[in-house]
């Protein structure tokens, strides 16, 4: 098992590097850089430098004069150090806008994941064992609508955010538009700040819910019936015991297995923020403020972003593999 | 062209016609089965011989599928004495499986449904229940207690998320649980799993199905079935999937067991040589229905039925030679579309005048031979 992790984390490495190489590259190759617009700003200023001159100095300033891969090399080396750079967007330490920002990301990322988890997969079961009744036929469409809506006809949560907000703020009233605090933030105290920021975090928490239920559900319910209609299920009816125990004890300990392990391995994204969704809301959190820094080609700190993400990603494999053989005897990782 | 198109093709609107009708007949057999608080009188009934551990009393078990009605089981009746061993045989997908599980009640709900006939369960004391008719919170109480089942897939029909000994303790717990310890259960599951000849018992309580062969995880599952000494044992195939060393000792274990505790075994196979082994009685079943039933002498001695004849000449001999193995031609008819004739007429070489008729009732060669065959009309059946 440790000779098996310790493989994957060095292949890990690998790959990270060139996906870390693949993110430069395409960075850098964006129309329209950061240098080159405060260059145009800058030159356009009354007395000031040629756009040219600018363009050299800021260039040298900020490191875009070598070529892609050398400064590949010179950003990875830095990285390697521990050192980020500062954010040429925020104007701070690529870190500390980072600590700024993730908290809020990932308690918001926290509580759409938990709602998630304990809407989907209830309903999923039940979706299953009442196979072909109304409820089944109710939670399927449902499912199926919001599943569908967001992965196959491009309707994604622009549209159920914006009507989320048509519905509950501008008819309703029940929800400012956008943003994390109200406008009398500053004269709440610590209980109304916090109910404050709660009520506005309502929203965005349900859009992300409303999305990403309908996959969970429908892998509950296809994995759950794949189990009920097993073999072995029968044999635990023959047994005599109850319809309870036979679903909730021995249909669904097998249906865990392949939930734990997407489940698992979503995990780390929960660090990973929801760019658009934070973007729809202004919820200044870590998708919110790297979507502002994509825009403008700040490379330090979508750089930081990007890796952070890949290095997500390939923890979220390794942690779905890993707790597949801890839920299921079969699977011993050698 | 369109002929071809018009045989087994269904219109969708037919189809739906057919869903529709079907969830209604289903809703209704599972409203009455889910009900609460049913008076015992309700299902109670009389053996007809109190000899009888089970009786299937013209038993119907139709499936209700999307492209019609599927008779599996049509009109079976027969019985399985106390203490004996009734062999079942006849060809995949004959409804042998079926009538078994129509016994447990097990059948897959909610398109499987017992639509008529009795199966009534010898309970002792006189007393003897018709289990078509009981709630499924009765049934619970019967089923691993009373009747058991041997599934016919060992390397499937075992949890593999569970130990072995989790899963043979769970019925002893269930059924015969109260007032003993943790221990005491672990214990009697140890001894069980001895019992059915597994050496290293301890240590395969603690382990998973999946660290088992196929042999010894078909052991399990007899140890399972037998956990609750019932007086009932189905054994579905309990062979098939086995190889032929490992299937005699599987064999001779259920026949010692089976005399350890006096139960009933009702045996499930298309394998005759394991037939002629273990059974005393054996009915043969073509098309859901029963086409002859007799003593394992009689069937063996006189095949009466055109089937039997047939079954028992495909079975290789030993020091017999052929180049090719005998194979009764052609198939099955369809089962949503049965003829109105004798199910076998049209794969039967032996066929006389009146086989265009009705299908053949039963016609009885000795108290115990019967045979449902035109051939045997009048009293001409003693060959």
């Amino acid at each position: 098992m440790r000779k098996y992790i310790i493989k994957r984390i060095l292949l890990s490495v690998l790959i990270l590097f060139c996906a870390t190489f693949v993110i430069y590259i395409v960075l850098r190759c964006l129309p329209g850089n950061y240098v080159e617009t405060m260059a145009i700003q800058l030159s356009t200023k009354p007395g000031a430098k040629s756009f040219e001159e600018w363009m050299a100095q800021l260039s040298v300033t900020y490191g875009l004069d070598k070529g892609p891969i050398e400064g590949y090399f010179v950003q990875i080396g830095n990285m390697l150090k521990g050192n980020f750079g500062d954010s040429w967007r925020w104007t701070v330490p690529v870190i500390e806008k980072f600590n700024d920002v993730i908290w809020l990301s990932f308690v918001m990322g926290g509580i759409a994941f938990v709602l998630e988890l304990l809407i989907a997969i209830p309903l999923g079961v039940v979706a299953a064992t009442k196979q072909y009744s109304r409820a089944d036929y109710a939670i399927t469409a449902g499912a199926v609508l919001g599943y569908y809506a967001a992965k196959r006809f491009s309707l994604p949560t622009f549209f159920f955010a914006t009507l989320l907000k048509l519905v509950f703020a501008v008819h309703l009233g029940w929800f400012d538009i956008s943003g994390l605090v109200g406008r009398n933030y500053a004269q709440l105290d610590a209980m109304g700040q916090f109910l404050d920021k709660a009520n506005h975090l309502v929203l965005p928490i349900t859009t992300l819910v409303i999305v990403s239920i309908g996959g969970l559900m429908r892998y509950t319910r296809t994995n759950m019936l794949e189990v009920l209609n097993s073999d072995y299920i029968r044999t635990a009816r023959a047994k005599g015991l109850s319809e309870k125990k036979v679903i909730y004890h021995h249909a669904f300990r097998n249906t865990l297995i392949p939930l734990v392990t997407i489940v698992g391995g979503s995990l780390p994204s929960l660090f990973s923020g929801a760019l658009i969704t934070e973007t729809l809301f202004s919820i200044p959190g870590i998708g919110y403020t790297s979507y502002h820094s994509m825009v403008v080609g700040d490379i330090p700190f979508s750089m930081f972003y990007m890796t952070f993400m890949a290095i997500l990603t390939l923890a979220g494999n390794l942690i779905a593999d890993i707790l597949y053989a801890v839920v299921d005897p079969r699977v011993r990782i050698a | 062209m369109a002929k071809k198109k018009a045989e087994g093709y269904l219109s969708a609107k037919e189809s739906r016609r057919i869903s529709r009708e079907n969830r209604r007949i289903t809703n209704e057999f599972e409203k009455k089965r889910k009900r609460k608080n049913v008076p015992e009188s309700e299902y109670l009934t009389e053996m007809h011989d109190p000899g009888n551990a089970v009786e299937f009393d013209n038993l119907h078990t139709y499936f209700f599928t999307d492209a019609g009605t599927v008779k599996s089981v049509d009109g079976v009746t027969f019985e399985v004495p106390i203490g004996k061993t009734v062999g079942v045989v006849g060809e995949s997908g004959c409804g042998k499986s079926v009538t078994s599980l129509s016994l447990m009640q097990l059948l897959q709900r909610p398109q499987g449904q017992v639509v008529e006939g009795e199966i009534r369960l010898n309970m002792g004391d006189g007393k003897a229940y018709d289990v078509t008719k009981m709630p499924n919170e009765k049934l619970q109480e019967l089923r691993g207690n009373y009747v058991s089942m041997i599934f016919q897939e060992p390397m499937t029909a075992l949890n593999p998320v569970f130990r072995i000994g989790d899963q043979v303790s769970e019925v002893i717990a269930l059924h015969n649980g109260e007032g003993k310890s943790k221990e005491e259960i672990a214990e009697r599951s140890i001894a069980l799993l001895k019992m059915v000849g597994i050496a290293n018992s301890e240590g395969v309580y603690k382990m998973f199905p999946h660290e088992l062969s196929g042999g010894m995880r078909q052991r399990v599952m007899i140890a399972m079935a037998l956990a609750c000494s019932p007086r009932i044992i189905i054994a579905d195939e309990p062979t098939t999937a086995l190889d032929v060393t490992i299937q005699a000792q599987v064999l001779d274990l259920l026949r010692n067991l089976k005399d350890k505790i006096n139960s009933s075994i009702m045996f499930i196979t298309h394998d005759l040589g394991v037939i002629a082994e273990m059974a005393d009685y054996v009915v043969v079943m073509y098309a859901g229905r029963i086409v002859e039933k007799g003593l394992a002498e009689e069937i063996f001695a006189h095949p009466a039925h055109p089937y039997t004849i047939g079954l028992m000449a495909s079975k290789p001999v030993v020091g017999k030679q052929v180049d090719k193995l005998y194979a009764i031609p052609g198939k099955v008819p369809n089962p949503i579309n049965m003829p109105n004739y004798c199910y076998f007429k049209d794969r039967c070489e032996m066929c006389v005048a009146q086989c265009g008729g009705d299908y053949p009732h039963e016609v009885s060669l000795s108290a115990t031979h019967k045979v449902s065959c035109y051939r045997y009309y009048d009293g001409k059946g003693e060959e």
